[in-house]
């Protein structure tokens, strides 16, 4: 019951801080000082606090798509386990559930940029639904592997079977796994490499480009949304780079989100020392993270 | 003797017969449609119940009448296996004829409405009894009746040409593949003694035989299912048809291809490990490949006669897996492989007519579902719009819909083939863990696809071409029937717990020697939680958007341009459109796609109007096959001099064979 309470609250509350550590990453590598950490919630209750204008192209599916956006990533992370512990909700083919609602969620969100007419818009929904077809795939090599691994359809058992045992044994496939899945993160999340966040060039941007006629509360739920997204993913990314435990919950909790808190800045400081690339080459980098995953699962079935 | 099978054949002549009052009546009147409409209802509601009553644990049901031919029998049989695929065959048609009462009604097409609805019942009555034929000429006969009245369907109206070439070619197909089914029955003859559809004891085949009669069965059913690259001769009569008609082609036709397919396949004892594995990844070529080409269609209807081929690959992915669960002695591998596979056999059958009802309302509305000149019509067909929306939520396979559930299952299936557990590699087939990555593939490419045509068809402004004034949304029985399989697909994403164990007992009856247990199809597939995650989702979405209307109720609102980058005067030819929106996916298949590209030469300080043009073309077919004909074509030219219409001639041939042959049968003793 406790540790339901906790991942539900970290769930819920957490995920703007991670916008707020690699915000403040970045302003430390580029000698500034920058929002303060918490400044991600303040724009958060702004956003909700104001009215609306919608564009007079729009239908309804504009205004559905952000909250079936958020319902859909937020049944994930109650399938996703934090740390140590079991998720809410788990069963065998949960994992299938996992990578789908992000399918769902992505469907609305192009969806709702298409509906805008605009063509900027609907060149950060092609690119969308372009690095999915690449990464998806991907996604499910990591997943194999871990299925394969565990012996289990379960997200919770795939991620606690004792990895860390294993690390010594299984070192390879999972180091390239977690390489591999290291790229995902960034680019469903559209960090840089792959879309830089705080780009103010329409032609250039994924994610920012999709929601530009978004505004007040519904650019809220979209920004809350996809910092969720990014929780939870960077929490699947934890279990396989940081398969530790104490044993002690207290403990183990506060490692877990002191582990997410880390990856923040390690996703800081990528985008601090690395540049976007180039559109075109995306694909590229895509393609690889997929082969990263793939080969590890075939070092893991040989 | 149960009253299951004479009913089941009242049934199948009601529907078969219910257009032929009407071909006596006025071109125009009503009155012919009205009574067909009734008589397809009445005979589909009967069959359905009789169906669903053998499915839910009713004994298999056989007759055996007196044949007027020499070789075969008339011999039907309801099993389990044949009554899940008699659900489609008569609901689908039932709903698409309600519905043809507002798409395709004499008063508004007098020329083909009588002949169309004739054959309409005739195609939905060969089809129940291709599914309850149980011996092979009998199938055959039923086969190319459905062959025939669905050339005649689709090239019912005379005056377009584009049918009436894409009809053609849908024959030309079906009798390249009648052939190999003829090989494939008379083989079958030849080395059981028997054209009944029993199945094949072990021993009785030699391992070449049965090698054989797999491939032949692979080809013969590939081509009727668009199993690619065997697709070729296909996609044009679902394309250019009327859209019921194509709901029927691209929806149930294929279901009953694919019945065949997994009726054959079980009839060999062991097969082989390579079986299921060409199977399977036959099935996702097809399925990566079939929405590939779907993407990179510039027609709606077109679009969604390729995404069958997706679908159609997904569900022999399922069969392969359910054919290697039959060689490893896997029955987790076969429950779930071939219980998903008849899964999507329904899903895809009802989204597929949803969807293509929607193109017919679009049609009907607009005059054209070519998608570069269609844009923003969801303002004007608000209904049709949302159940478009319903259909490719479902088609792409995400929850809360059927599609999710039913590829759910296969996925569960591919997973387990890993042989899980670390070091279990006993009982596993690796290779197959292959398929699950494809799958993931086609299910993101999918996603693009409907998005594209939902977005650019019905989302975003109205384009330049489209008048002004548009006609709304379809009448009633246009949309009810829409509705009523839009209702279908979320029952059947929300209680799969409904559908396992019907899935279970079909799947015994096609793979009788193995003891499978149809309850623990439900401990194999996780269906209270999928119904319960559906349930959620559509829940707490559904009380968001109220709780957000209602905060958004006292808040300032305003609507404005979309924003335009500044640009002063953006008008609705800057559009994403269909194509700009695939160009980076159809980037990634050029080795597949192969398209026909124009590209305009811009040359100078001011260059002229250019124009680019991208032509979807199918490689297979416009780039190999047909060229490929012509030169057969003209390389046998030199025959057509032995035809020279005169009688006498071919009197002479007569007389000259028949003196050689005199001859040789005197010179060989």
């Amino acid at each position: 019951m406790m540790n339901l309470a906790v991942h539900l609250a970290l769930l819920l509350i957490m995920p703007p801080l991670l916008l707020g550590v690699i915000n403040k990453t970045k302003a430390f590598f580029g000698g500034r000082l920058g929002p303060p950490l918490l400044q991600p919630y303040r724009d958060l209750a702004r956003l909700m606090r104001k009215g609306l204008v919608l564009s007079q192209t729009t239908t309804g599916i504009f205004r559905a798509a952000p909250v079936v956006t958020l319902v859909a990533v937020f049944l994930a992370g109650l399938i996703m386990p934090l740390g140590p512990f079991d998720s809410p909700l788990h069963f065998a083919g949960d994992l299938v559930l996992f990578a789908y609602l992000f399918g769902l969620a992505r469907f609305f969100t192009t969806a709702a940029a298409l509906d805008t007419g605009s063509s900027f818009e609907g060149m950060g929904a092609a690119r969308e639904v372009t690095f999915a077809c690449l990464s998806e795939p991907a996604l499910f090599f990591v997943l194999l592997l871990l299925a394969k691994m565990s012996g289990s359809l379960v997200l919770s058992d795939m991620l606690h079977s004792p990895l860390h045992v294993r690390w010594t044994v299984l070192g390879p496939p999972l180091v390239l796994a977690g390489v591999g899945l290291f790229v995902i993160v960034l680019a469903e999340n559209c960090r840089i490499p792959v879309d830089d966040p705080n780009t103010h060039l329409e032609l250039t941007m994924i994610h920012e480009v999709m929601v530009l006629d978004h505004s007040g509360p519904l650019l809220g739920i979209i920004l809350y949304g996809a910092a969720v997204k990014l929780f939870i993913l960077g929490a699947l990314l934890l279990h396989i780079v940081f398969p530790f435990q104490t044993g002690r919950a207290w403990l183990d909790w506060s490692l877990f989100a002191a582990e997410l808190v880390g990856l923040a800045v390690g996703i800081g400081v990528v985008e601090s020392i690395m540049a976007r690339l180039q559109m075109r080459h995306v694909p590229t980098l895509l393609v690889g993270s997929m082969l990263f995953c793939a080969f590890g699962f075939f070092l893991l079935v040989r | 003797m149960t009253l299951t099978m004479p009913l089941l054949l009242i049934a199948v002549a009601l529907v078969g017969l219910s257009g032929l009052a009407g071909l006596f009546l006025g071109r125009q009147s009503p009155a012919g449609q009205k009574l067909a409409i009734f008589l397809m209802s009445v005979g589909s509601g009967l069959g359905l119940v009789v169906a669903i009553r053998c499915l839910l644990g009713g004994p298999d049901a056989s007759l055996d009448l007196p044949w007027f031919l020499p070789w075969g029998s008339f011999s039907l049989k309801a099993d389990a296996l044949s009554s899940f695929f008699l659900v489609p065959v008569f609901l689908i048609p039932a709903l698409g004829s309600i519905y043809g009462a507002g798409y395709w009604n004499p008063s508004d097409r007098p020329a083909s409405a009588r002949a169309l609805q004739f054959y309409y019942g005739l195609l939905a009555a060969s089809m129940a009894m291709v599914v309850l034929a149980h011996d092979s000429v009998l199938f055959l006969l039923a086969w190319e009746v459905m062959a025939l009245t669905a050339y005649f369907l689709a090239t019912a109206e005379t005056r377009n040409e584009a049918a009436g070439k894409a009809g053609w070619l849908y024959l030309i197909g079906a009798h390249v593949g009648a052939v190999f089914l003829f090989a494939l029955f008379a083989l079958l003859y030849r080395s059981t003694g028997s054209f009944a559809f029993w199945p094949i004891k072990a021993g009785v085949l030699t391992p070449r035989v049965a090698t054989t009669l797999f491939l032949l069965a692979i080809a013969g059913f590939g081509l009727k299912i668009g199993l690619m690259p065997l697709h070729l001769f296909l996609p044009g009569a679902p394309a250019s048809g009327p859209c019921h008609v194509s709901a029927l082609l691209s929806g149930v036709v294929y279901k009953v291809g694919l019945y065949a397919l997994i009726r054959v396949s079980g009839l060999f004892p062991n097969p082989p490990t390579w079986w299921g594995g060409l199977l399977l990844f036959a099935g996702a070529a097809s399925a990566i490949l079939g929405v590939a080409y779907a993407l990179a269609q510039s027609n709606l209807k077109r679009a969604l006669a390729y995404s069958s081929f997706e679908n159609v690959g997904i569900i022999s992915m399922g069969l392969g897996l359910a054919l290697l669960g039959k060689t490893f002695a896997r029955t987790d591998w076969t429950l779930l492989g071939l219980g998903g596979a008849l899964y999507h056999s329904w899903n895809h059958a009802l989204m597929k007519s949803l969807l293509f009802y929607s193109a017919g309302a679009v049609e009907r509305a607009l005059g054209t579902t070519e998608i570069q000149e269609l844009g923003g019509i969801a303002k004007s067909l608000p209904r049709t719009a949302a159940l478009f929306l319903f259909g490719a939520v479902a088609i792409c396979g995400l929850p809360p819909l059927n599609g999710f559930a039913s590829e759910l299952m296969i996925y569960l299936g591919l997973f387990r083939t890993a042989g899980l557990g670390e070091g279990a590699r006993v009982g596993g087939w690796p290779l197959a863990t292959m398929a699950v990555p494809c799958l993931a593939l086609t299910g993101a490419l999918a996603i693009a696809c409907f998005v594209s045509l939902l977005g650019t068809l019905f989302l975003g402004q109205r384009r330049a071409r489209l008048s002004t004034s548009v006609p709304g949304d379809p009448p009633f029985t246009m949309t009810a029937p829409m509705m009523a399989m839009a209702l279908l697909c979320l029952v059947l994403g929300l209680a799969p717990m409904l559908v396992l164990p019907v899935l279970g007992r079909a799947t015994q009856s096609w793979d009788p020697a193995a003891t499978l247990r149809p309850e623990s199809l439900s401990a194999l597939m996780p269906a209270t939680w999928v119904g319960a995650a559906g349930a959620v989702i559509l829940g707490s979405s559904g009380l968001l958007v109220l709780l957000y209307s209602r905060m958004m109720k006292r808040r300032p609102m305003a609507t404005a341009g979309t924003w335009d980058c500044g640009y002063a005067r953006p008008t609705p030819r800057m559009e994403y459109s269909g194509s700009s929106f695939g160009l980076m996916i159809r980037d990634l298949f050029k080795w597949a796609l192969w398209p026909r590209v124009r590209r305009p030469e811009v040359s100078g300080l001011f260059p002229k109007t250019a124009e680019l043009k991208i032509q979807a073309l199918d490689p297979l077919l416009d780039r190999i096959t047909l060229p490929g004909a012509g030169l057969l074509g003209r390389g046998f030219a030199w025959l057509r001099r032995l035809q020279q219409g005169h009688l006498q001639i071919y009197v002479l041939y007569f007389v000259v064979i028949l003196i050689l042959l005199l001859l040789w049968g005197r010179s060989s003793p």
